[in-house]
């Protein structure tokens, strides 16, 4: 009766060499690593560059132990930091800004293990330092410009299609174009409409004169929203990869929100700087008709000409801007920068999309002779990059920016319209950090609570319960590794409150095997053979054992779903350290009891501590 | 070795009214001092910020105030944490600076009066995740109590769901009132651990709710009080035991896990200590008193003797 069948026997052993296998690549620690990685994600990694690292390294006399090669880069591994942080500087010097050089870890276990997909557990930001960020984006800023580049495109479509207009200004999210007459009116009205099917045109009017009120529909404001958080991620991916971080995490969170996480990244201050960058770029038309110097001094003294901007160009000279913004880096599709075949001097490469491409056609063919401004818009700051002659019509959406001060300076800027800016602005409003020693620390806690109370649990458990007190701590032993195993086979984010649920769920799973242990003893103090009492005491602690479980369970899902960050850590390992239990606590310890007991003919006496039997009055 | 040497049944029901007071009377007190002194809740529920600073020797905490003064955060407070090197520092949100300004302000006016300064940890919350925090959690823990009823009342029957979770939130209230008496920060770690220990302790009323059902079935002569005191003295070696093992655990995360897991392992102590109480002691009586009977939990008569044995 107690007795498995045989393929119950090898399920567990089956379950316990998987286990292992992938529980032991949390043993072998990790060693410093240097990963490198193509600037451009979309980039496929050159496997030529190997000889030349190895070359560099030798030259430079830094041993390395060893070069792995993944997907997503190379890793190199090194005996110790210094050489970690050394080989970096080679590398970035020999391999230049086409890659991205930055410090990581490896494991050290052997490769047949990685092979087969057995990695360590991903740990969490608290317990390998870094930075987590929660930003919010600023969706009525992000509807605001698409307002302000709708006003935009309605100006030159009117002027286009030859329809006049007195006035066109904006509101927060809502365009008004004021006409002199009824027909100018309606001709806008169908011309908006055919071509902007997401905006709701209505009619209003200024004292006597005639105007539409544009505004975007719900439906349009969501999809603006959408892209502008869409966006938002995709400058963040590339501002990160620029940045040389191992393994980065971007992710949405919810409709407006966007979830940063660096591992491994100390300097707080230069992350943020990178992250809140919002550098742009502008093209717009100078304005020729107002170079004198009267109105230039007048302008400086805060009187710019009405439609006009007052900026400075690079040697410090006031430029007079056209306000309206012909074109934004969005349209831009890559920057690089590059030298001049003429005059020799630095320039930075612009390719821009289609759209861009036709305007900038349309632009440069109708201004032939006068100026373009480029500018950047940094932090607030608008600069007048360069601000060439048109010579003539330029198509194919290639355009070269000169005017740059050294071929630094043309790297820093393209990397900046490369890396694109943000749709709309963002703001930290969430920032948790922690140091390496802090991780280091947090990780040796959480160990340590676990190994000290496994052992002080087992002590009492063999005390008390002799054989079956081994026997649970056997299963409790299986419980652990096959808790470990599973989260390095899925990659679930350890954290420190994980840990704890680690320790915790072998301080709640030893319930389900002190449940049957108390079971035998009572099935044996009513009298019942001790083979009878073992086949009751595990069947009758079955229906108990499940419903205690899944009353946790339920506890455990609600923290999944409100948890946040270390909370779902938690909330992961508690709910998976239920499942290993019910598997270890029945099924392991019940295996080992029937291969120790079930195949005996006679047992006089179970090995499960004294039993009491009161005497009868 | 065998503890519990119990010769007859304990009348756990006869002191009924007595424990059940004994628990009213502390849940009376746990409400008066969430009243009164309420709970201190950490940056994750109010919104602000929280950085642990570490020096090589021992921090002077009142310099690190003058620091604090000299950049004009007058709210701060420091303390220390842990070691006489650790440091930590509390400061609330500013609406004049951001979060993320405001850390990078005090990191920097703390490097540049002591060079030794090692920011270990910093935890900034804006003061609507905050928000967003403290309701979710409240979100969760009505989750958990709903669905616990709904599986109790499916698997045994509404009068135990009922009774269970009143004894099962009353350990919660007490938890609060603790950490409300000693001002014990409440931080989002202490509500995972009491969302746990809710789930655990129910485990408890569980266990003996079990007891009671097969009682039922096989004490038929037995009244209603017999079957419970039955099943209590019977389930109790049990309890006691498991309860040692899980505060075992707990115990060790109070001694190794350091000042983060701490009050972690703080709300699990008492939630574990009242939960043994409560869940036996509280839950029994209440579910005896809303009527718990042999016809709520075995309906079909005819079957009883079938039904003995139970299969998984």
């Amino acid at each position: 009766m107690n007795q498995y069948p045989k393929w119950k026997y090898g399920l567990v052993l089956v379950a316990i060499f998987i286990g292992l296998i992938y529980s032991i690549p949390n043993f072998f620690g990790e060693s410093p690593a240097v990963q490198i990685m193509p600037t451009k994600s979309s980039d496929k990694l050159d496997l030529s560059i190997l000889a030349s690292i190895e070359g560099s390294l030798k030259e430079a006399n830094l041993p390395f132990d060893g070069i792995v090669q993944e997907p997503n880069g190379i890793k190199i591994k090194f005996a110790n930091p210094d050489n970690q942080l050394k080989a970096k500087d080679i590398l970035q010097n020999a391999l230049g800004a086409n890659y991205v050089i930055a410090l990581n870890l490896v494991s050290k276990s052997p490769s047949w293990l990685s092979k087969i997909g057995a990695i360590p557990m991903y740990l969490g930001l608290d317990l390998r330092g870094g930075v987590h960020f929660l930003l919010q984006v600023d969706m009525k800023a992000a509807s605001e410009q698409a307002a302000e580049s709708n006003l935009n495109d309605f100006r030159m479509t009117l002027r286009k299609e030859r329809i006049s207009y007195i006035g066109a200004s904006r509101l927060n999210e809502i365009v008004k174009l004021q006409f002199d007459s009824q027909e100018d009116l309606e001709k806008a009205k169908k011309l908006i409409k055919v071509n902007y099917p997401d905006l709701m045109v209505n009619e209003s009017s200024v004292g006597k004169d005639k105007a539409l009120d544009i505004s975007m529909s719900e439906m349009g404001k969501k999809k603006i929203q959408e892209f502008a958080l869409k966006q938002n991620l995709q400058t963040l991916h590339n501002r990160i990869n620029e940045l040389g971080v191992a393994e980065p995490i971007i992710q949405q969170q919810g409709l407006d929100r966007i979830v940063v996480q660096l591992p491994g990244v100390q300097d707080t201050a230069k992350a943020k700087e990178i992250l809140g960058r919002t550098a742009t770029l502008e093209i717009r038309l100078v304005d020729e008709d107002k170079t004198d110097i009267a109105t230039l001094e007048s302008a400086q003294k805060g009187n710019a000409p009405f439609g006009d901007d007052l900026f400075k160009d690079r040697d410090g000279r006031p430029i007079l801007v056209k306000k309206n913004v012909l074109l934004t880096g969005e349209r831009i599709t890559d920057a690089g920068p590059g030298v001049d075949q003429q005059s020799g001097r630095s320039v930075v490469h612009v390719t821009l999309d289609g759209r861009g491409s036709n305007i900038f056609k349309q632009v440069t063919r109708e201004n032939v002779g006068k100026r373009l401004a480029i500018l950047l818009v940094e932090k607030g700051q608008t600069e007048v990059v360069t601000a060439p002659v048109i010579q003539q019509e330029i198509g194919g959406g290639r355009v070269q920016i000169s005017g740059m001060n050294s071929p630094q300076e043309a790297t820093d800027i393209s990397l900046l319209l490369r890396a694109g800016a943000l749709a709309a602005p963002m703001q930290i409003i969430e920032e948790r950090t922690v140091g390496p020693s802090m991780g280091e620390e947090n990780i040796k806690r959480g160990v340590h609570s676990t190994l000290w109370g496994f052992a002080a649990i087992s002590i009492m458990m063999i005390i008390y319960y002799m054989a079956f007190g081994g026997v649970s701590i056997f299963a409790l032993a299986v419980n652990l590794l096959l808790l470990v195993a599973l989260l390095s086979i899925i990659q679930a984010t350890l954290t420190l409150p994980g840990l704890a649920a680690i320790a915790l769920a072998l301080g709640m799973a030893i319930d389900a095997n002190v449940l049957i242990n108390e079971r035998i003893r009572e099935e044996l103090r009513n009298g019942n053979t001790p083979q009878a009492s073992i086949h009751a005491g595990y069947d009758r602690a079955f229906d108990t054992i499940l419903d205690s479980n899944v009353t946790t369970l339920i506890a455990g899902l609600a923290l999944f779903m409100f948890g946040t960050g270390p909370i779902k850590g938690f909330a992961v390992v508690h709910v998976l350290g239920i499942l290993t239990s019910m598997f270890s606590a029945i099924l392991v310890s019940r295996a080992l009891v029937n291969i120790m007991y079930g195949y005996r003919r006679k047992i006089d006496k179970l090995s499960i501590g004294q039993i009491y039997r009161p005497k009868e009055d | 070795m065998e503890l519990f040497r119990i010769k007859k049944d304990i009348p756990f029901m006869s002191y009924g009214r007595l424990t059940t007071t004994i628990s009213l009377i502390t849940f009376i007190i746990a409400v008066l001092f969430l009243s009164i002194k309420g709970l201190n809740l950490g940056v994750d529920f109010t919104g602000g910020t929280l950085m642990e600073v570490s020096y090589s020797h021992p921090a002077d905490i009142d310099k690190i105030r003058q620091v604090m003064d000299k950049i004009d955060l007058k709210d701060t407070t420091v303390q220390n944490f842990g070691t006489s090197k650790d440091v930590l520092i509390r400061l609330p949100i500013r609406q004049d600076l951001s979060i993320a300004q405001l850390s990078e302000k005090v990191s920097a006016a703390l490097i540049e009066s002591d060079k030794d300064t090692k920011i270990q940890r910093v935890e900034s919350v804006g003061s609507q995740v905050g928000e967003e925090l403290y309701a979710n959690g409240a979100l969760a823990l009505l989750l958990v109590c709903f669905g616990i009823i709904a599986y109790l009342a499916l698997r045994f029957e509404w009068r135990f769901a009922v009774a269970a979770i009143i004894a099962n939130m009353h350990d919660v209230i007490i938890i609060l009132g603790f950490f409300a008496f000693f001002q014990w920060e409440f931080n989002l770690t202490v509500l995972a651990a009491i969302l746990a220990v809710l789930g655990y302790s129910v485990n408890e009323s569980v266990v003996v709710f079990d007891r009671v059902r097969e009682n039922f079935k096989k004490m038929r002569k037995a009244n209603v009080v017999e079957v419970i005191d039955n099943a209590i003295t019977r389930t109790m070696s049990r309890t006691v035991i498991t309860h040692l093992m899980t505060q075992t655990m707990v115990c060790s995360m109070l001694f190794f896990g350091g000042e983060t897991l701490h009050n972690f392992a703080l709300a699990l102590t008492i939630g574990i200590l009242f939960g043994i109480y409560s869940s036996v002691l509280v839950a029994c009586p209440v579910a005896m008193w809303l009527g718990v009977s042999q016809r709520n939990l075995v309906p079909d008569q005819s079957k009883e003797d079938t039904s003995q044995e139970i299969n998984p």
